[in-house]
């Protein structure tokens, strides 16, 4: 594979930079308000707004210093298409519709889901608190139960079963680390990048038939997650989008959401109102093709972790949703520090 | 007492007709159950921390007409936090379902119990009680509940010694007579695919082994604050001293040789295994091991081979898995398959059911109906003498006979509790506990 450069001066930054002070983040919980998620998601917005004609908008490797971290992020270019899938698509679903036209703009998306080995770096990093409520970055408790369900950790396999609490605390962790701001996709962005282009049910075409080439779903899995990226990427060189793992998305889940979106309308968001119901996209290794589309829309519900007998239950693992993981993104346009760190009190509450 | 059976039936009867509480009265007297106006089921929860919250509940909502009348725990801080969540606006991230439970709680502060002895009282003012402390209080507590008269929720493990046990075992025999119900937390028997394949086991013939795995990063640790006394810093920390917790053999491992006793139908003759502690040292840690790993013999001679480890970055895996003279059964992937791996059942993950609630759905309806349905502290308490056969095991580095460990009367409880009194097992000059050694440690 060629080796490819990462943009210069943007990694390995010193994290102090983007340090907000302890006080500040401890000072207060009051102020999650709708009117302060409307001020977070316009600050997304504004994000990815800008800029996407660098020189150096290429794919990159990301690593962190002190693990052994390292990913590939491909570019995902500005681009215009239509989400949700028409009325007569075979598997449509009411909740793909109608369709809206809508412009994203330029990001960074992981080639990969994120690992065990990853998340697992974030996990045991010393450094960091366990479960804290007041700093802003914290780890995860440990599992009570094996939650990969002996589906395979190391080598590359999928972190599963998590919040997406747990999934942008991460990304959160990763900021703190790189001074690079990772998040997680908007619903738009995820069903853009799967597309690739692509208006097809899948992004390769029509035909079902295709799909163990590029995706690990019911019918080649085994009921099991695999390592990731070994099967076929898509045309920007995403792998695993469809199946293996579903992917959180930033989104609060909506039904009626298309229908609510202007038409065009650019880098749309559902801000976060309550922990259920989250959209999830891509579908995974126990469902079939019909969920592996890119219009497929899915949503996290209690249920997933009902077996969790502890009250409150916990902000990090979901008992009964293996099937789920997480790809990160970039935006090609920084936030500040101060907009990063609003960003993540919106999302993980500290 | 099947006499309560159709009291209560001609009382449901008669509620529809009649105002419940003017015929309360006479029920008083003489149910073990109904004790209060109309038919409501009053609860008393003992030990509020988070599986004591999460237990209470889901007791709250089952179907029946439960109400939630008294509360107990050692620290008034859990007492207080537990209240308070339960007492939560909505509980839609707990249940699925908007609402809340705040109508089916009624503890005034006159009903809420703090220290060791609140229990009794809590107890008194019950017809179910749900026992959640840390595990070695539960002999106490079981036996004053079946003392009084009370059906019985209870956490696993039910002891965390052979003393313990054998005050389980004489309790439940009472219960049995008193046809109390007792349901015990060992939640795999009221899981489908448990109860699914169960059914299906002489699909593998006779079972020749077994083998269980609780191998996972360990639990919290709660670091001693200034001003503790030794016994408080112990019942905080409760899971690193054997006197409390058992050790994370009893308490967490049980449920998976709890599995193994189930599908076999019996209980091992002896246990010979190794243990230790490699990682979790320290202050922090108390006195328990990091890993065991133990044989245990069956009667028949076949063998269940069972590891549990406490240690981050190691394979983890949470399972049972049984190899009989004609195939093997998986039990986390709910699949039986013949000797050469062809699947001869799969069970349905997507109708997995939330065990935990169910186990309170069955409770509640049974008594409900005034039905006796539930005496599960036998199982409970011979399978937590499984685990501490185990303990035994690999604290001692010998092999290890039931009958005798049973028997031996080995009692870890200290003669008082109080906050100033001194626990069982004590620090050195550098804070450190004294932890079992294999060859020099005795087991009884």
């Amino acid at each position: 594979m060629t080796k490819l450069t990462r943009p210069p001066g943007e990694l390995e930054r010193d994290a102090k930079n983007t340090n907000v002070s302890q006080n500040a983040q401890r000072k207060s919980t009051t102020s999650r308000t709708l009117r302060f998620f409307a001020t977070i998601a316009s600050l997304i917005l504004l994000f990815v707004f800008t800029g996407s004609a660098q020189d150096d908008f290429k794919a990159y490797n990301q690593s962190v210093s002190g693990t052994t971290v390292n990913f590939k992020m491909m570019p995902i270019p500005e681009g215009k298409f239509k989400m949700g899938s028409a009325d007569n698509q075979k598997g449509h679903r009411p909740d793909e519709s109608p369709q809206k036209e809508v412009t994203i703009s330029a990001f960074w998306m992981a080639a990969l889901e994120t690992t065990h080995d990853e998340f697992g770096a974030f996990w045991t990093d010393q450094s960091v608190t366990i479960n804290s409520s007041v700093d802003a970055v914290t780890r995860p408790t440990s599992q009570y139960i094996d939650l990969s369900w002996g589906m395979g950790k190391e080598g590359g396999f999928p972190v599963n079963s998590m919040s997406q609490t747990a999934a942008l605390m991460y990304c959160h962790w990763l900021y703190k680390k790189t001074g690079i701001f990772y998040r997680l996709p908007t619903e738009a962005e995820w069903e853009y990048a799967c597309r690739a282009g692509s208006e097809a049910t899948f992004p390769w075409g029509d035909d079902a038939n295709e799909m163990s080439k590029y995706a690990w779903f019911k019918g080649n899995s085994k009921s099991k997650y695999q390592k990731t990226g070994t099967l076929l990427p898509n045309t920007w060189g995403l792998y695993d989008m469809l199946g293996n793992v579903a992917e959180w998305t930033l989104d609060q889940y909506d039904s009626a959401y298309f229908s609510k979106l202007a038409d065009p309308v650019r880098d749309p968001l559902a801000s976060p109102q309550s922990r259920y119901p989250k959209t999830v996209r891509g579908g995974s290794y126990v469902d079939g093709p019909e969920n592996l589309r890119p219009a497929s829309r899915q949503y996290s519900e209690p249920a997933w972790n009902k077996r969790d007998p502890q009250f409150p239950k916990s902000r990090w693992w979901l008992t009964d949703a293996a099937f789920v993981g997480f790809r990160v993104v970039r935006p090609v346009k920084q936030p500040t520090a101060e907009e990063a760190e609003q960003f993540f009190k919106a999302y993980i509450g500290q | 007492m099947s006499a309560d059976k159709t009291t209560r039936r001609d009382f449901v009867k008669g509620g529809t007709l009649l105002a419940g509480g003017l015929i309360a009265a006479p029920l008083l007297s003489r149910a073990n159950y109904f004790s209060g106006a109309a038919d409501t089921i009053k609860i008393a929860l003992v030990g509020c921390g988070g599986r004591g919250t999460g237990a209470c509940l889901q007791a709250l909502l089952t179907k029946q007409n439960v109400k939630l009348v008294a509360m107990a725990d050692a620290f008034r801080d859990r007492l207080d936090s537990c209240y308070k969540q339960i007492n939560a606006d909505d509980l839609t991230e707990w249940s699925g379902n908007k609402g809340n439970v705040k109508n089916k709680i009624d503890v005034p502060e006159e009903r809420k119990f703090v220290g060791f002895d609140g229990y009794q009282k809590a107890i008194a003012l019950a017809d179910v009680v749900i026992l959640d402390t840390p595990p070695g209080f539960r002999p106490i507590h079981f036996e004053d509940a079946v003392k009084q008269g009370k059906h019985i929720f209870m956490e696993k493990p039910v002891a965390t010694d052979p003393a313990g046990i054998q005050r389980v075992l004489a309790a439940a025999a009472i219960a049995k007579q008193k046809k109390l119900n007792v349901v015990v937390g060992l939640q795999r028997h009221y899981q489908n695919s448990y109860r699914e394949l169960i059914k299906r086991k002489d699909q593998i013939g006779e079972i020749t082994s077994a083998q269980a795995w609780w191998n996972n990063d360990g639990v919290w640790v709660r670091p001693r604050q200034p001003n503790q006394t030794e016994m408080e810093y112990q019942m905080r920390n409760w899971y690193y001293f054997v006197w409390l917790c058992g050790d994370h053999i009893t308490e967490q491992h049980i449920h998976n040789l709890d599995v193994i006793n189930w599908f076999k139908g019996s209980y091992p003759v002896k246990a010979q295994g190794m243990g230790g502690r490699e990682v979790r040292k320290g202050k922090d840690f108390g006195e328990i091991f990091d890993h065991h790993y133990v044989e245990f013999h069956y009667a028949d001679g076949s063998i269940l081979n069972s590891q549990c480890r406490h240690i981050p970055h190691t394979m983890s895996k949470v399972d049972e898995m049984f190899t009989g003279t004609k195939g093997k059964i998986f039990c986390g992937e709910g699949k039986i398959t013949d000797l050469k791996g062809n699947v001869i059942y799969q069970f349905d993950m997507k109708t997995e059911n939330d065990p935990y609630q169910t186990e309170h759905d069955e409770l509640f309806a049974a008594i409900a109906k005034g039905d006796y349905k539930f005496a599960d502290a036998e199982n409970g308490a011979k399978s937590t003498m499984t685990s501490i056969l185990g303990r035994l095991a690999t604290y001692s580095g010998q092999v290890v006979e039931w009958d005798k460990a049973i028997n031996s009367g080995l009692d870890l409880h200290p003669k008082v509790y109080d906050w100033a009194a001194a626990p069982p097992v004590l620090p050195n000059a550098d804070g450190l506990y004294p932890v079992a050694t294999p060859g020099i440690t005795k087991y009884a």
